[in-house]
């Protein structure tokens, strides 16, 4: 252990102190299409491609990290990492703790996905991940709340019985219904909550909000924003 | 990795199987067993050392010290695991920063804390943010065993507190009518002793410890149990490879290591208890010595 820390605290002591102008961005790395590890082991998605190109446009040099969807807001706070981007929707509540940036994917309708059509979504028991603003709707309403640590238990729940249904950003689970071959379908009516993706930052980074704010703003003008929804979330994805 | 893999959507069969069981990820998901046992194999004896510095200090004659010892293992033992493993790594690693800075930029004035949010200078950052991504796997990697071997440290403690206590008074009430010194009979009576009470105790945190690696994920330490999941789930067609919910495969795979480890375990710990057991004052020792005789 000592022979580990010590080699660990000469790496980082070595590093270089030119640290002022890396950033670094957070994701989940398991929602897609949204961000994902792939089959190499890399971060991939919308949300890689999009982070790329905000940090090229910003002059920025930036890396990547993954790190558990609950715990990601704290370790923002303690400066573990930089941004978050992990197709985290602007909420009220998130405000009065960390900072967004300008939203880079519109506000998305949430949907409930289930097994058979006349599955009792309203009331029955409802599968969602932890600490999203789908969690906290489902827990206003009627229905039983099931909560998961990741997107894909929440899917894994309805489909062996589980749970009655899933409620989750439509964007996701769109490709897993129309690929489930009929086991899986919407029901009922999308429900508006949320106001859109932003990247999560720190109250005081305000300098990099604007730098990463003028970034967004340039590739919603140009197009190139909407032409990489497109190429991610197909002609179903919302547009600017 | 090879060349037939470079389109893995226009091959299929047993092309298509080896071509996704040595996928990048797959090499990572192999490559999280050895970390889970250079986890094992570092942890372990941390845990024992922290383990033994306490319940030397619960026996103390000093009471500051005892209470150190006392409390320690109260303490720990008393707060749940999710809680030190979320919020005392940060603390941990807060702290390390805090102290860092005091060394490469004393002359930092802004305040530490602001509100929620943790702020020292951009040098003072364990791992610098330029840092390798090795070096930060490392560095949770750190937190990760400091972590486990301050929780497993204070259940050591109390195993081997109650085997110190359990070494029959006798045995060192003879040491003292040697003339040996209290030193002494620690070191040459009551240590090599207490052993044999203490093992079950131990073998049974062994056996927790081996099961309690997924708790690393919290720490941004992939493990074994979360490459399993994400392996393992459905995969849709943006991933190189879709295939249906496959986890219990994967998870049959854990099990599979799970129980070997389990085995390997008790070989050893069965071998290391008649080991122990020999010319002791228990019944083990004693039905050994007749069988010897």
């Amino acid at each position: 252990m000592k022979k580990l820390l010590l080699a660990t605290t000469l790496i980082a002591l070595t590093a270089g102190y030119a640290a002022a102008d890396v950033v670094r961005l957070a994701t989940e790395g398991a929602y897609p299409p949204f961000n994902f590890v792939d089959d190499t082991g890399e971060i991939a998605g919308f949300e890689r491609e999009f982070g790329d190109e905000i940090c090229k446009r910003a002059a920025l040099e930036c890396t990547w990290s993954t790190n558990e969807w609950d715990s990601i807001i704290p370790n923002l706070q303690s400066g573990n990492y930089d941004v978050i981007i992990a197709g985290m929707s602007i909420t009220d509540e998130r405000k009065q703790v960390i900072d967004f940036s300008d939203n880079y994917y519109p506000p998305v309708p949430s949907v409930y996905v289930a097994a058979k059509a006349d599955a009792n979504f309203a009331s029955g028991t409802v599968a969602v991940q932890v600490s999203t603003i789908q969690a906290a709707y489902i827990a206003a309403s009627g229905a039983t709340l099931l909560e998961f640590p990741t997107p894909d238990e929440t899917v894994a729940a309805v489909r062996n019985g589980e749970a009655d249904a899933v409620f989750a950003d439509f964007d996701y689970l769109n490709p897993l219904v129309k690929e489930s071959g009929g086991a899986l379908m919407v029901v009922g009516d999308p429900v508006a909550i949320g106001g859109g993706v932003g990247l999560g930052l720190r109250q005081s980074d305000q300098e990099l909000k604007g730098k990463l704010n003028e970034a967004i703003a340039a590739m919603k003008a140009d197009g190139s924003l909407n032409v990489l929804i497109e190429k991610y979330f197909g002609a179903e994805g919302q547009k600017f | 990795m090879f060349a037939v893999c470079a389109d893995p959507k226009s091959i299929e069969g047993l092309t298509w199987l080896g071509c996704y069981l040595t996928s990048g990820k797959h090499l990572d998901f192999y490559m999280s067993f050895v970390t889970v046992l250079l986890l094992l194999a570092v942890t372990a004896p941390a845990s024992m050392v922290l383990g033994f510095g306490g319940a030397v200090a619960a026996r103390s004659h000093v009471a500051p010290l005892r209470w150190l010892g006392k409390g320690y293992s109260a303490m720990v033992r008393g707060v749940p695991d999710i809680v030190y493993f979320m919020f005392f790594v940060i603390a941990l690693d807060q702290g390390f920063e805090i102290v860092k800075q005091q060394f490469v930029c004393p002359g930092w004035d802004q305040p530490i804390f602001q509100g929620l949010e943790f702020h020292v200078c951009p040098a003072a950052k364990v791992p610098v943010a330029t840092a390798s991504p090795f070096a930060f796997q490392a560095y949770g990697f750190s937190l990760a065993v400091i972590t486990f071997a301050i929780v497993f440290g204070a259940f050591v403690t109390n195993v081997l507190y109650g085997a110190m206590q359990a070494v029959p008074r006798a045995q060192l009430e003879t040491g003292e009518a040697y003339g040996m010194s209290h030193h002494q009979v620690f070191r040459r009576i009551l240590v090599p002793q207490m052993w044999t009470y203490a093992l079950p105790g131990l073998a049974n945190l062994w056996m927790i410890l081996i099961k309690a690696t997924p708790l690393l994920f919290l720490l941004s330490v992939k493990d074994i149990v979360y490459y399993a999941r994400e392996l393992g789930g459905f995969k849709t067609q943006a991933y190189d490879y879709p295939h249906p919910d496959w986890r219990i495969y994967y998870f049959l795979g854990l099990l599979v290591f799970y129980l070997l480890m389990t085995k390997v375990s008790e070989v050893v710990l069965g071998r290391l208890t008649a080991r122990l057991s020999q010319g002791q004052a228990t019944a083990a020792g004693e039905a050994m010595r007749k069988a010897a005789t």
